[in-house]
């Protein structure tokens, strides 16, 4: 992996935080439909996560792209992993399986 | 920043040459669109790997001139 400085921060973001979402915009105010989308289903199932606003640096919304190797925001990791994009959380929400692994994981989830 | 669903369609094709693809155009701007992508490529293989398997066949234009891919994919039943 090239030693891009912002994947220091990625690093650090994902192992202090059980949750997190790189995304565009922030929790309170996203600024993109698919970004949205996640923090409607991580608010529903009632997790808490830190949300990552890439567009404050162009540094990291390269270096996230890199460090997952996924061309897209918002990206979600639970536990330092990467778990998916918008398409992937959305289908797991619907399927059960994001519950499932959150609990599998240990994050307590009020849903 | 524009791509037409068929060149999608094709890049698909190349990297998988059994796969069923559909492609819907979901805005009409050449930015938005969704695919389905049914390919024995995937057996085996998460949810995750499978989707950067097909973002690879389209060599980098995701997320460059492809905005937005709803991307939903399967192995044959």
């Amino acid at each position: 992996m090239s030693d891009n400085p912002a994947f220091e921060q990625i690093k650090k973001d994902v192992a202090e935080n059980d949750v997190v979402l790189f995304m565009k915009g922030s929790p309170a105010f996203p600024q993109c439909g698919f970004s949205a989308t996640v923090v409607q289903v991580l608010n529903h199932v009632g997790v808490k996560f830190k949300g990552v606003n890439v567009l404050e640096s162009m540094e990291l919304r390269q270096g996230v792209k890199e460090f997952s190797n996924w061309p897209t925001i918002p990206q979600l990791y639970v536990k330092g992993e990467f778990v998916g994009g918008c398409d992937i959380i959305r289908e797991m929400f619907q399927t059960g399986e994001l519950q499932t692994l959150l609990k599998e994981k240990g994050v307590d989830a009020a849903a | 920043m524009a791509m037409d669903s068929g060149e999608i369609e094709r890049l698909i094709k190349e990297a998988f040459p059994d796969a069923k693809v559909t492609i819907e155009d979901l805005a009409g701007d050449g930015d938005h669109y969704a695919a389905h992508v049914i390919s024995e490529a995937f057996k085996g293989k998460s949810r995750v790997q499978q989707h950067q398997m097909v973002y690879k066949a389209l060599q980098g234009r995701m997320g460059n001139q492809l905005h937005a891919l709803a991307l939903q994919t399967g192995v044959p039943a």
